[in-house]
């Protein structure tokens, strides 16, 4: 843990090194506003570009955060191998696993997963 | 401890370096695969090439727009490059550099912190292309990221270990690839899509988007994106070697990490873009109930390997 936190301190030093060393080294010049304004296709940019987005994104975010969840419960189903009887361990595992196969599915059911609806 | 410190720099200088070289490497091969020839001015046929292009980089003029928030702006490609330094802390070597019993739980948390460089510096920038980007990169990475912790579960669950110096001991006698083929074909796929490489880099999107998330870096931020993504190709070429085809960690090691190293490349120079409906279909209804139903065989097989 204290190695860790040594190769944590490490990294941030060099990466930090490295921004601290562009920023100085950078040629510098005057700033107009037209080089300050947003990338656009030759124009400037007319309204803002926080817009609303497209609800697909949110629904993926949200069926991920499912998942992930789940896969945070299987992961010890590999540690726990050696310790418990593996037919005791084929069921409690392949039971979470049924249940999770089924909720894809299901997902799957009430189109969630399609991006062109 | 002292050892331990100028060990892990003298990695991280050797990452940095041969990032340096995979971006002198990927111009070759890709330029070899359309017929020309590639950079060969600077050095002995462009074997400087990189140190010239990290020199011109560093030096550029680096600009801002005025609208972004810019404290998160300036400090996401700092994150996105530290990231994947500190994944390198896992990784086992023969010096028996980190006696690191959960390599694969390091693996998968700060893999999965890596989306969030991605969607800050999209949004930070304010502008309508860097969103776009924003946006599908952050769809892509976490939707693939469920399909690619299953695969390792199932790796996991067959070798009963969280090491990554386990793993490789445990090939000594047999490949994993070859128990795991089909688990193989999609965890190079996941990771593709993981990377934000080609066959699937809506991240950048060149066509559509400019340059995806990147547009308003210039400079020293955005080398320092690329040398994160880059680094990042030869970590997961190293983990592609470590999980399926490691023996041991000899000199034939480097060797396979450089095989999948250039076939990332090669992938790059022969597939066209995705769709990026298609992607998504391809993540959450074939590739996740493959990897689900992969893990049930797995579990079966190894209950039927301890009875026996």
């Amino acid at each position: 843990m204290k190695l860790l936190l040594l190769n944590f301190f490490i990294a941030v030093i060099i990466s930090s090194l490295l921004i601290l060393l562009s920023t100085l080294f950078s040629k510098k010049t005057i700033l107009d506003r037209e080089k300050v304004s947003p990338f656009e296709c030759g124009f400037d940019p007319k309204n803002t570009s926080r817009i609303p987005f497209s609800i697909r994104f949110f629904l993926i975010a949200i069926v991920f955060l499912i998942f992930d969840i789940e896969i945070s419960i299987l992961l010890p189903l590999g540690l726990i191998t050696n310790s418990i009887p593996p037919i005791l361990w084929m069921t409690a595992g392949g039971l979470f696993l049924l249940l999770v196969t089924l909720g894809l599915y299901y997902e799957w059911k009430e189109n969630t997963l399609e991006w062109i609806t | 401890m002292v050892m331990l410190i100028i060990y892990y720099i003298l990695l991280l200088v050797c990452v940095l370096i041969s990032v340096a070289f995979l971006t002198l490497l990927e111009r070759k091969v890709l330029g070899y695969i359309q017929i020309r020839k590639g950079p060969n001015k600077v050095g002995i046929s462009g074997i400087l090439q990189p140190f010239s292009d990290a020199i011109k980089l560093f030096t550029k003029e680096q600009t801002w727009s005025s609208v972004s928030n810019y404290l998160l702006y300036f400090f996401s490609p700092v994150f996105m490059f530290f990231m994947s330094l500190f994944l390198w802390s896992m990784m086992p070597f023969m010096t028996g550099f980190f006696d690191f019993e959960f390599g694969f739980f390091f693996f998968l948390c700060v893999l999965s912190l890596g989306v969030y460089p991605l969607m800050i510096a999209g949004w930070s920038s304010n502008s309508k292309y860097a969103l776009l980007g924003g946006l599908r990169a952050v769809a892509q990475t976490i939707s693939y990221e469920v399909s690619l912790a299953l695969v390792l579960l199932s790796f996991i669950i067959v070798v009963g270990e969280y090491s990554l110096e386990d793993f490789v001991e445990y090939q000594n006698s047999f490949y994993f690839i070859f128990f795991f083929y089909l688990l193989s074909l999609v965890w190079i796929v996941s990771c593709m899509a993981e990377m934000n490489r080609t066959p699937f880099d809506f991240a950048e999107g060149e066509s559509e988007l400019v340059s995806g998330f990147n547009v308003e870096y210039s400079a020293g931020g955005f080398a320092l994106l690329f040398l994160g993504e880059y680094s990042m190709i030869i970590l997961m070429s190293t983990v592609m070697v470590i999980l399926f085809l490691s023996g041991d960690l000899y000199f034939t090691f480097f060797l396979k990490v450089g095989f999948f190293i250039t076939l990332v490349l090669w992938l790059r120079g022969t597939l066209p873009r995705y769709r990026y409906d298609k992607l998504m279909s391809l993540a959450w209804k074939s590739i996740l109930p493959f990897t689900l139903h992969c893990l049930f065989m797995y579990m079966g097989f190894k209950v039927v390997f301890e009875v026996i």
